[in-house]
């Protein structure tokens, strides 16, 4: 077992880093199985790159600021895999690649590495790549299973679609945007199986459903609001993978219950404020940025004053 | 500050308390024009010129300027200079200007130029003031180059406008829009300390051992 010093509290348990990140790797693993029987070969490739690259420049970092090599921790390999999840299927496969070395290296190990990051690795990775390469970062695939041909995992003739967010999602049935039917990256199409992994999460008391429910909730609330389908305004695009896997990231996320709703509800707020007015179509990376920000000040407004301590101020 | 050594005045602004890199001042520019090493280097000779400009006449209207209007009256000598290379730009360099956009004017409020003219110029001879102008001035320039170099490498893939990294590369572009200049200059001052705490330890590690 791994036994490390830290601060209190000293509960004993048997959890530890590993754990944990071994439990959300197996919620992830529906998620995972899913993308790549949606999109195929292509999908495993660009994942795998992703869990490799991750890893790599962590333990190339540690080695070389001689610091303790922790890769054993699984953290790592989250990351990989969510930046991998947050890839187009078609994508070159630098791109992941270069995806998991920012996250390691830029946002998690610059900061002090694990615990220690003020923002998400994985969404500031998507945000650095979508914003430097827009066009390879959305060239969208239509899942191969849609086709009803199973194409050459590298084959040319890959065919790219809009999100439903684009094309407005009116025609699509909802099987298909819960099953996945649709394009998108590889990690957010398929929501059921999201859901599997959530409710994993939650049973193993990994995650609480606090930010969760009060992200999708509020999308859900407001895309009502400014008159378009709640329904398919959280079914499409990346609300329920990012509410899921990506806001619930125990770093960059509030401490106490209180302060994970005002979280969630920021989250959720933002993503429909930057569909609705903003430049790109999906704004779940930004919402979430955004609140990691924010955290600091919501964890202080929200903290609980500890019995005896003097208010500081009224 | 050693009065009489203009040496030190000069190359203190360059390295020791470089503006940007170790005072951290003017940072606003800093991030806002150097999407390209010509545009820093624009700017940064516009500051310096502003900079040698206002500290001379400080320096040499330090002894008429009352203590409680000193403010103003410093923001009054800096705007001359502002116009003067604004309107300079605009005839002779259009294009540059044009690139600089607000941020020219914006030299007047420039805390590099305020600092200076403040704890230097207000308090040291015309001689010394000048010279620490030049070396501020350079100071600042350098690391306006540095900063529009590295952005305009990684995120065109040129540097002063020529190509350097060949057709094959696919240029950041993160690095010329507005985050990659936090980016970059948070990467740099961290690289420009890191450095600097790895001389200042060895010299001690000679200190200790020469003792």
């Amino acid at each position: 077992m791994n036994l490390r010093v830290s601060t209190g509290p000293h509960l004993l348990t048997r959890e530890n880093t590993q754990t944990l990140m071994l439990d959300v790797l197996i919620a992830l693993a529906p998620t995972t199985a899913a993308g790549i029987y949606l999109f195929g070969l292509r999908a495993a490739w660009v994942l795998c790159v992703a869990v490799i690259a991750a890893v790599l420049s962590e333990y190339i970092w540690l080695k070389l600021m001689k610091k303790t090599i922790v890769i054993g921790d699984l953290s790592a390999v989250v990351t990989g895999l969510i930046v991998g999840l947050n890839m187009p299927a078609g994508v070159s496969l630098w791109i992941p690649a270069l995806g998991s070395a920012i996250a390691i290296i830029l946002v998690k190990q610059l900061f002090g590495g694990i615990g220690h990051n003020f923002m998400n690795p994985a969404m500031f990775a998507r945000a650095f790549l979508l914003a430097s390469w827009p066009a390879r970062m959305t060239s969208f695939l239509l899942p191969e299973r849609l086709l009803g041909t199973s194409q050459a995992a590298f084959g040319v003739d890959m065919i790219s679609g809009a999100t439903p967010l684009v094309t407005k999602a009116r025609n699509i049935p909802l099987s298909d945007l819960l099953l996945g039917n649709i394009p998108g990256t590889i990690g957010e199409v398929c929501k059921v199986a999201i859901l599997i992994g959530l409710v994993y999460m939650l049973v193993v008391k990994v995650v609480s459903w606090h930010v969760p429910v009060f992200f999708v909730g509020t999308v859900a609330l407001m895309s009502w609001l400014v008159g378009s389908d709640p329904l398919v305004a959280i079914l499409s695009g990346g609300v329920l993978f990012g509410a899921v896997f990506m806001a619930t990231d125990y770093v960059t996320n509030p401490m106490q219950k209180i302060g994970q709703c005002i979280f969630g509800l920021g989250c959720g707020a933002m993503v429909v404020i930057i569909r609705s007015w903003g430049n790109y179509p999906e704004g779940v990376t930004y919402a979430i940025l955004f609140m990691n920000c924010l955290t600091p000040l919501i964890d202080r407004f929200s903290s609980k004053r500890v019995y005896g301590m003097v208010k500081k101020h009224a | 500050m050693p009065k009489n050594n203009l040496r030190g005045v000069f190359v203190n602004g360059i390295f020791n308390e470089n503006p940007v890199f170790r005072l951290v001042l003017g940072t606003c520019p800093v991030i806002a024009v150097t999407t390209s090493a010509i545009n820093g280097a624009g700017m940064g000779l516009a500051a310096t010129f502003v900079l040698i400009g206002s500290n001379a006449v400080i320096s040499m209207l330090r002894n008429f300027i009352p203590g409680k209007v000193r403010i103003p009256a410093f923001i009054v000598v800096i705007c001359t200079f502002v116009t003067m290379i604004q309107l300079l730009m605009q005839a002779y360099l259009p294009s540059l200007y044009e690139a600089l956009g607000i941020f020219l004017p914006l030299i007047v409020v420039n805390c590099i130029i305020l600092a200076r003219a403040e704890a230097f110029a207000s308090k040291n001879g015309l001689m010394a003031s000048i010279v620490d102008g030049v070396g501020m001035g350079l100071g600042f320039t350098l690391a306006m180059v540095l900063m529009g170099t590295v952005r305009e490498l990684l995120g065109n893939g040129t540097v002063f406008g020529f190509s350097l990294l060949g057709a094959s590369f696919e240029p950041v572009l993160l690095f010329i829009l507005a985050p990659g200049g936090f980016l970059a200059y948070g990467l740099l001052l961290g690289i420009i300390n890191a450095i600097s705490n790895k001389r200042a330890a060895s010299k001690k590690h000679e200190e200790v051992k020469a003792a």
